[in-house]
């Protein structure tokens, strides 16, 4: 893949001057003293960058293969613990008041088990124990007395409670407010589920399994080849028409970019209000010009009738809004792209093929179509990964219902919504397996640039 | 000769398209500036055009000396003839000057387009160079208006529908009439509310904080790697600058399941801290990347001048790399501030705590039933504003990080 970057274009003002010092060295200059210290510089100059991807990028895509395999949940992710809850009853305000301490105790966990587990709880001075439950002790260490409990192994879900009666000797070094003050501290040992070594296929299982995985799928097909091909071709027709030269175009070039440079956040919210089934302004607008005759729920409406001369044809109306969206954001992009890649064509082949009788049609078609080919190629290919990964578009306009539900929100879904960050975790390593099989493909197939 | 390619019918088709188009934007246009329930009749707008169309391509420039002025006349005859008296408004609903207006500004702009497209095309059989011409200006124009709507109407909604009221917004959807009488307090109400109210500064402050450390933190840790990559001789070199991208190419989504393991396991989740290092980490490559290649295109005899006279590899980085290449740091500033400003995904998935939330993440707690929309679209503007105007001031670096980095998406 490496080949594919190297053709990947570069604006012309980013690289003044082609790469000009890239040109290979031979091996034997890596020896000598300076060059050795150029080789641990450069490692050194590189060795945050590189810690910091493998941290942040790397690592977390291996252990999304890892998470794939194992039967983890959002809970699971608070780590299991021992809760302990102490409660006081009676009085301790006079001497030979009798009290009893209560620990209730718990394990937190619903699915693993904690193994040796015990809490100590500092008491006071000033009164004297009666009654020891069997499982503690105390201890003192100078003037500080702890009272030591030990649990065992609890069960999952395990639970129980201690009790100790004391009597009251000295009021004025014990009362509820200092028994109160300090916490029990807990010491346990448990297992990680994301550490241990516990493997399951129930997550893609669950995954090729579900009814909907493959409407997802294909929905997602749709989405990102439409999407993919609407901002593309769209993308070449705004740089047809801004490669003319008129008052104004500047302007007008910055403007097309709004789309893509604004907050997704905004520009989704912005559709919603827009195309809202009660006070939006299309379909008032709609209603009243006497297109429509109810309002249409453009994001909430999954699909509606067609009829073409008796030929009835359900249309995927939130689908194809959502595609709408997607085509409207991202053709700012190619636009700019297939704009520097025609303007730096040289004018004067099209004067030659005028010259010849090549009508404007057959200039685009002969000329610029070759010219753009290895760009256009490059853009889908780019825009084909993206827009198959994009997340944040569909889930602001629709949250993934009325039959857009890509696999990226069924990522989010099936991780976040109903907590199984397992199957989440699948559904993530089948985006990304799709796209290294569409990729090497695109790859191999793809055509080449005429410059 | 096929009928097409003459210049009468390519006219009285320029002529049928343009007026009625020029039509439904005015009467859009007016339904929005002034909220009246007008009706369409593009019927007669598109018959009125058709027989100025003809009149352009049967009048040849030669034979009437004041073509234009009798144009425009014509095609304003023509407008309020065919709609019976009343074009723009049959209910009556407007003032005579706002028709008056609109049908000026319709014959005008309908009879320059169509004088424009048509230009000096001949009545009859054209040829195939000169037809092919003739269609792709009527489509050229009609495509910029197409391209400048699409894009500027979802914007100007948001904006409009921000200033409005409730209630205003309930009686009539389409008003968006700006009644400067009320004042900029109240017409700024929703703006107003969100900084009081919904604790807009505090979003702000987070946004703006975590995209500054975005950017500081990626130029921190990509120029120093970047002049490696391109000035510094060692194994693995080209091997990194060529998979530097692919690492760009890695989806989020697939990374926010296990970040967001680690990071609630590590207990760093619910804070920007957490931001700080995702954010970096997602755009150092393509800020690698394009500062690779503009240091490579940097001349090495400077870096050997600067050896020569004793800096350190480090001071020829700070003192001859980086004030050269200011432009293009500019842009990767500009580019990843703008990639952090506008994030999602990590900021919805990672943050509970209110008062951490930025932009993107507060503005997604406004899109409930309980919150009005004007509020809404408020907050749009408000997380829109910044990182518009920063494009706007600098256009020239941003284009070119955009076109560097736009992989992205």
């Amino acid at each position: 893949m490496g080949s594919f970057f190297g053709s990947c274009p570069l604006p012309p003002d980013i690289s003044p001057v082609p790469k000009r010092n890239m040109a290979r060295t031979p091996r034997s200059d890596f020896n000598g003293n300076l060059a050795r210290r150029e080789k641990r510089l450069a490692f050194l100059l590189l060795f945050p960058t590189f810690i910091l991807v493998l941290g942040i990028v790397l690592l977390p895509l291996v252990a999304n293969f890892w998470i794939s395999f194992k039967p983890v949940t959002l809970g699971d992710l608070r780590p299991p613990s021992l809760i302990i809850k102490e409660t006081l009853r009676g009085t301790v305000n006079s001497p030979g008041d009798i009290f009893k301490i209560e620990y209730r105790f718990r394990n937190s966990s619903l699915k693993y088990p904690l193994t040796e587990a015990s809490f100590r709880d500092k008491v006071p001075d000033g009164f004297l124990i009666t009654v020891m439950d069997p499982a503690c002790e105390i201890t003192s260490e100078g003037s500080q007395r702890t009272i030591v409990c030990k649990l065992g192994d609890l069960n999952a879900k395990a639970r129980g409670r201690l009790n100790i009666e004391a009597v009251v000797k000295d009021p004025l070094l014990v009362n509820k407010d200092i028994l109160k003050a300090s916490k029990p501290k807990t010491l346990f040992i448990t297992q990680n589920i994301m550490t241990s070594f516990e493997f399951t296929l129930e997550n893609y299982k669950k995954v090729f399994s579900a009814a909907e995985f493959w409407d997802v799928l294909r929905t997602s097909i749709y989405y990102t080849v439409f999407g993919t091909a609407g901002a593309l071709l769209f993308g070449l027709f705004a740089a047809q028409i801004m490669l003319k030269k008129f008052p104004g175009r500047s302007i007008i070039r910055g403007l097309l970019l709004f789309p893509y440079v604004a907050p997704v956040i905004a520009v989704a919210f912005s559709w919603v209000v827009l195309f809202d089934p009660f006070s939006g302004v299309v379909n008032t607008m709609l209603s009243q010009i006497g297109i429509v005759e109810g309002p249409i729920n453009f994001f909430g409406q999954r699909k509606v009738d067609i009829n073409i001369f008796g030929l009835t044809i359900e249309f995927p109306v939130a689908l194809s809004m959502v595609i709408m969206f997607e085509i409207w954001r991202y053709f700012p992009l190619s636009f700019l792209f297939i704009l520097a890649r025609m303007q730096s064509i040289p004018t004067d082949i099209y004067e030659a093929a005028k010259m010849d009788g090549a009508t404007p049609f057959q200039q685009f078609w002969s000329l610029s179509l070759p010219f753009i080919a290895g760009i256009l190629a490059v853009l889908f290919l780019l825009r084909f990964i993206w827009t198959f990964n994009k997340f944040d578009d569909i889930f602001l306009l629709t949250g993934g219902n009325a039959g857009t539900r890509t696999l990226t929100v069924n990522v989010y879904e099936q991780a976040f919504a109903i907590s199984n960050l397992g199957a989440g975790a699948a559904v993530a390593v089948v985006i990304f397996v799709f796209l290294l099989i569409f990729s090497i493909i695109f790859i191999r197939f793809s055509p080449k640039d005429a410059a | 000769m096929k009928f097409w390619m003459t210049g009468f019918f390519a006219s009285a088709l320029t002529g049928f398209v343009w007026v009625a188009l020029w039509h439904l934007l005015l009467t859009i246009m007016a339904i929005l500036a002034t909220g009246a329930a007008l009706t369409l009749a593009l019927g007669p707008a598109a018959l009125s055009g058709l027989v100025a169309g003809v009149f352009a391509a049967l009048q040849r420039p030669t034979t009437l000396c004041n073509r234009r002025m009798i144009g425009i006349i014509l095609v304003a005859f023509l407008l309020f003839s065919f709609s019976l008296g009343t074009p723009f408004d049959s209910g009556g609903l407007l003032p005579t000057w706002q028709r008056l207006l609109l049908l000026l500004l319709a014959s005008v702009g309908g009879w320059l387009t169509i004088e424009k497209t048509v230009g000096p095309a001949k009545v009859g059989f054209m040829g195939r160079y000169a037809i092919e011409e003739f269609y792709l200006r009527l489509f050229w124009g009609i495509g910029l208006i197409m391209f400048v709507l699409i894009v500027a109407v979802p914007f100007y909604v948001m904006v409009m529908t921000s200033l409005k009221s409730q209630q205003s917004l309930l009686i009539n959807p389409l008003d968006f009439s700006i009644d400067y009488s009320l004042g900029v307090t109240k017409l700024l109400r929703s703006y107003i509310e969100l900084f009081t109210d919904y604790g807009f500064m505090t979003l702000l402050m987070n946004s703006a904080l975590v995209s500054v450390a975005t950017v500081i933190i990626t130029l921190l840790f990509s120029v120093p790697g970047a002049y490696a990559v391109a000035k510094l001789r060692f194994p693995g070199r080209y091997w990194l600058s060529g998979s530097i991208l692919l690492i760009y190419l890695i989806p989020a989504i697939i990374l926010v399941i296990p970040l967001y393991a680690i990071f609630s396991q590590l207990g760093m989740r619910n804070s920007l801290f957490a931001l700080c290092i995702v954010y970096p980490a997602t755009t150092i490559p393509v800020a690698v990347y394009m500062l690779r290649g503009y240091f490579a295109g940097l001349p090495s005899d400077l870096d050997d001048a600067g050896l020569m006279d004793g800096l350190s590899r480090l001071q020829i980085i700070t003192r001859i790399a980086m004030p050269l290449s200011m432009p293009a740091i500019a842009s990767v500033a500009l580019y990843v501030f703008m990639i952090a400003w506008n994030e999602f995904l990590f900021a919805f998935m990672f943050l509970d705590d209110v008062k951490l939330f930025t932009l993107s993440r507060g503005i997604v707690s406004l899109n409930s039933s309980e919150v009005p929309r004007q509020h809404l679209m408020a907050g749009a503007v408000i997380a829109t504003a910044p990182v518009l105007f920063l494009f706007l001031w600098f256009e020239r670096f941003f284009v070119s990080g955009l076109t560097a980095g736009s992989v992205k998406g």
